[in-house]
């Protein structure tokens, strides 16, 4: 002790022994103290990659201009409104060097094309990862509480998400994600709002089971539970994983709860079709469901195991297993006694029509589905325990069922799951520890992370579980802190609603399922908010009465729906009257007589300026154009101000229609809305005059 | 003395850490799942492609349709059981990496692009009876730009520029009378400017005294767009298109 005490007596003398020592020797350590910080930058990571990124462009062709645009030192991206403080362009410099294309190597590679500027956005808005860090490690992989790992390539469509409320046409896996969330029903259990606060609503039509009695079996029932993949392919109907027990009790609530429905069975017509001389004619069926465009909306398997036909409707490939003749014969005649809001138009169909058709689709059956099934009549204790599994499984989320409420929040909520911290995911053994990985091994099989998992199986494709995946990273709190300015909303669809004994038709059609009226509707078919001023009213109503190929090479048509000539005569009235383009000028629209020579003049532009012929057919001899419509019989379908319109600006009129504008003069529009007038007949006979 | 020996145990203590953290960091490294050897039953001697090659997708996803590939002997019979391993440049992962010919002799596996757009060389390897046989397979990954100039040039373009028609889509490219280029050949395309293309597509055909069933895209499409469908016609082009670069003098 004595010893330690006259060491550092002695110490401190020969250190601060004098004032002048003492001097000097502060000012030392204060020299080393200063000299740390510029020491610690050498050193520092980041550093490193400054050195060799000059290394790098030092023998490019343009080294000099790199050099002069290189700025040593730690650089950052700060912008207040969206909270970035991003660093990454400290390390990487080559960014927004075009001339560094070809370099592959990171952190130098040049950024690809996007439409917005870099420094308008920084770099975490998208690809996630810590910006104001400026190691590797804390920037790309940091796991910490508040801390996110960089989001992997293939999901950063989801940053675009994030302000993007619509759909984008560079955004495919987004937009994919975001209609597979609606169409699977995934919002029927998990709410979604939206940052504006609009609801996310789902897009599919879960049927009703208040009458499943009357349309199917309790032995299909218990089948299809087993395994809705067995029946259709291509069905949302995820598969709940049940045991035969559980699958049976549930079969036997439902018939159970079913309540007859009057007029939504009809026997009479199973009886016609089978007083018409045994099975119905296979062919005159084919042809029926062939000229009805059945395909249009449901698919069928066919013997390559090939889906055809469409998915807005289910798909009919085993609907002789599922559909009880009476029940069929009668959806056929009119499909809204049973379920009132069905996307199925009412065909007006014949008595020996339906049985036809009805016939048809009974053969549509595959004797390997549902053998060996033989169901107990079931007891009041197995009906009572599959309503209580109808119960916890959230059966009533999609579907209306008797006797059962719809649950509220069913399912955990999903508006901010793109920011789910990782500390509060329990992550399986083996998995990468991000959101990504999380959010996909959830969708792919749900009842891994635990028996207790109520969330049924859905069978996706890998797009299609990545591009979910994608929609969900995209809904996180910071794009619920977006400035409103940059927010784009989603277009929401409208509550458009036909009025009148017309909208009443309009509706019983089902016109909206194909085709867009007023921002309502499907997409398959014209969008028709401007129809009146479009079409010729004798034309509507022949078109109507019986439709003929305007688009010879589309596989999807308007079918016939077989009705009275006073119902096509309102329709084409209503439609003429209420469905009027204000952009249209009657005044304005030329006509032939009004300037002479004008329609051999117009012929003339189609021909050569123009080369409408490349799309379009005027002369069936001559012209072969199949992408546009034939333009045989324009004089008589549509209207001068309409042609000459569209002529002026194709997409004014239309959004997105595939025709190019060609911005015309006046005066070409003219003429050719004058020669296109003429052509009245089939044939091209009225070019011809 | 004291203090020198805790300084030294100090030094002690750091070297230790430090020791440990490198051991824990290699030790890291080498705990990935070891991959089970497979065993081959039979040889080949030459690898044919029979799908999933020059296929087109984005940058960082899954092609969508697998590659397959078969192992065939001198007498060009298919052998099942033989080793087929793939292999393609970093940032592509293929699933799986190897595996055994099936019953029909083909080895099928899922491709995941790298993050770079571009073309993508991959190969698939069977060790072989006497020396191994190999294979190049070419895809493409598009970039954002890219990928939306395709999404354009399939809602504008293809119905003409594209021969091959689809259920979905039938192409307007025999009725034509003067033919256009599909957007993959290089031969004529790799030989026109951005500018040249720029104008073709803004203006029509005749803007370089070509064909006016070429219509113009100008009021139609965005700058942006324009842009985009070349840079996609320029990802595909095959021959692939080599940009003439800057010439920059050195000092």
């Amino acid at each position: 002790m004595q010893y330690m005490r006259k060491v550092l007596s002695s110490a401190w003398q020969a250190l601060f022994g004098d004032p002048v020592r003492a001097f000097g020797v502060v000012s030392l350590i204060l020299l080393l103290a200063l000299a740390i910080a510029p020491a610690k930058d050498q050193f520092s990571q980041w550093h490193g990659y400054q050195r060799q990124y000059l290394t790098l462009i030092r023998d490019r062709g343009d080294a000099v201009s790199l050099r002069r645009r290189f700025q040593p030192g730690i650089h950052q991206i700060w912008l207040p409104d969206l909270g970035v403080v991003d660093r990454c362009t400290t390390c990487h410099l080559g960014l927004k060097e075009g001339s560094l294309a070809d370099v592959n190597e990171q952190p130098f590679r040049k950024h690809p094309v996007i439409p917005h500027a870099l420094d308008g956005f920084g770099c975490v808005i998208c690809h996630g990862g810590q910006g104001a860090a400026t190691t590797v490690a804390e920037a790309h992989h940091s796991e910490r509480v508040g801390e996110e790992p960089i989001l992997p390539a293939r999901y950063i469509e989801s940053g675009c998400g994030q302000c993007h409320q619509n759909a984008l046409p560079g955004t495919p896996q987004l937009n994919l994600g975001r209609t597979l969330l609606t169409r699977y029903g995934c919002v029927h259990c998990h709410a979604i709002t939206r940052p504006d606060g609009s609801r996310v609503e789902a897009t599919d039509h879960p049927p009703s089971l208040a009458h499943i009695a009357d349309k199917t079996t309790r032995e299909w029932i218990y089948s299809w539970l087993k395994s809705p993949q067995a029946y259709a392919i291509s069905t949302t109907m995820p598969d709940f994983k049940l045991s035969d027990a559980n699958a049976s009790d549930i079969s036997a609530y439902l018939v159970s709860a079913s309540t007859p429905q009057a007029g939504d069975t009809d026997s009479a017509g199973v009886q016609a079709n089978s007083k018409s001389g045994g099975p119905a004619d296979p062919a005159a069926g084919a042809s029926l469901y062939g000229e009805s465009f059945c395909a249009s909306c449901h698919a069928v398997q066919n013997a390559a195991g090939n889906l055809a036909g469409g998915d807005v409707g289910p798909e009919l490939t085993r609907i002789g297993n599922k559909a009880k003749p009476e029940w069929l014969a009668a959806w056929l005649a009119n499909p809204r006694i049973y379920d009132t809001t069905t996307p199925m138009p009412h065909y007006r169909f014949t008595k020996q029509q339906i049985a036809i058709l009805s016939g048809y689709l009974q053969g549509k059956s595959d004797s390997d589905f549902g053998t060996g099934v033989h169901l107990d009549v079931a007891n009041a204790q197995q009906i009572a325990h599959g309503r209580q599994l109808i119960v916890e499984l959230g059966c009533a989320a999609c579907h209306t069922i008797n006797g059962v409420q719809k649950p509220e929040n069913f399912a955990p909520e999903l508006s901010t799951i793109g920011s789910k911290p990782l500390p509060q995911i329990v992550f399986l053994p083996g998995m990468e520890h991000t959101l990504s990985s999380y959010i996909v091994a959830k969708i792919r099989q749900p009842r891994a992370f635990g028996s207790s998992v109520k969330m049924p199986q859905f069978t996706l494709t890998a797009a299609q579980t990545d591009a979910l995946a994608t929609a969900l990273l995209a809904l996180t709190s910071r794009s619920r802190s977006m400035p409103d300015n940059l927010r784009v909303a989603a277009v929401p669809e409208t509550n458009y609603q036909p009025a009148g004994h017309a909208g009443k038709l309009i509706n019983e059609l089902a016109c909206l399922s194909c085709h867009r009226i007023n921002g309502r509707g499907g997409e398959m078919a014209p969008d028709l908010t401007w129809e009146g001023s479009a079409v010729q009213r004798q034309w509507l109503i022949d078109f109507l009465h019986n439709p003929n190929t305007l688009r010879p090479s589309l596989i999807r048509r308007m079918p016939r729906f077989n009705l009275s000539d006073s119902d096509d005569k309102e329709l084409t009235d209503y439609i003429l009257t209420v469905y009027q383009s204000p952009a249209i000028d009657e005044e304005q629209a030329p006509t032939a007589s009004s300037l002479p020579g004008a329609v051999e003049h117009g012929r003339q532009l189609f021909y050569s300026k123009y080369a409408c012929q490349s799309c379009h057919i005027v002369d069936t001899k001559t012209d072969k154009g199949y992408i546009g419509p034939t333009l045989t019989q324009v004089g008589s379908r549509l209207t001068a101000a309409w042609v000459y319109a569209w002529l002026k600006n194709p997409q004014a009129l239309r959004p997105g229609t595939a025709e190019p504008n060609q911005n015309p003069s006046d005066e070409d529009a003219r003429a050719l809305t004058a020669f296109l007038m003429t052509l009245k007949g089939p044939g091209g006979r009225g070019a011809k005059q | 003395m004291m203090r020198q020996s805790a300084a030294s145990k100090m030094l002690w203590a750091c070297a230790w850490a430090a020791v440990l953290a490198l051991a824990g960091v290699a030790g890291c490294r080498h705990t990935a799942a070891p991959v089970p050897a497979l065993k081959a039953t039979a040889a080949g001697t030459a690898l044919v492609e029979s799908s999933g090659g020059h296929q087109v997708g984005a940058t960082g996803t899954a092609l969508k349709d697998p590659l397959v590939v078969q192992v065939n002997d001198e007498q060009g019979t298919a052998v099942p059981g033989a080793l087929v391993e793939f292999h393609g440049p970093g940032g592509v992962s293929f699933d799986p990496v190897t595996q055994l010919t099936d019953t029909s002799g083909q080895a099928t596996a899922s491709v995941t692009l790298g993050t770079i757009a571009g073309r993508y060389q991959l190969s698939a390897v069977t060790p072989g009876k006497s020396k191994p046989a190999s294979l190049e397979i070419v895809e493409t990954a598009l970039g954002y730009q890219q990928r939306l100039g395709s999404i354009l040039a399939d809602k504008y373009c293809n119905r003409c520029h594209d021969p091959e028609s689809s259920p979905e889509r039938v192409s307007n490219y025999d009725n034509l009378e003067v033919k256009p280029h599909p957007f993959t050949d290089g031969n004529t395309l790799n030989k026109m400017s951005d500018a040249d293309l720029t104008a073709i597509i803004r203006h029509g055909g005749p803007a370089l005294s070509r064909s006016a069933l070429m219509p113009p895209y100008g009021d139609t499409l965005s700058a942006a767009d324009v842009r985009a469908l070349i840079s996609y016609t320029r990802a595909v082009a095959d021959p692939p298109y080599q940009p003439a670069g800057t010439v920059y003098e050195r000092k």
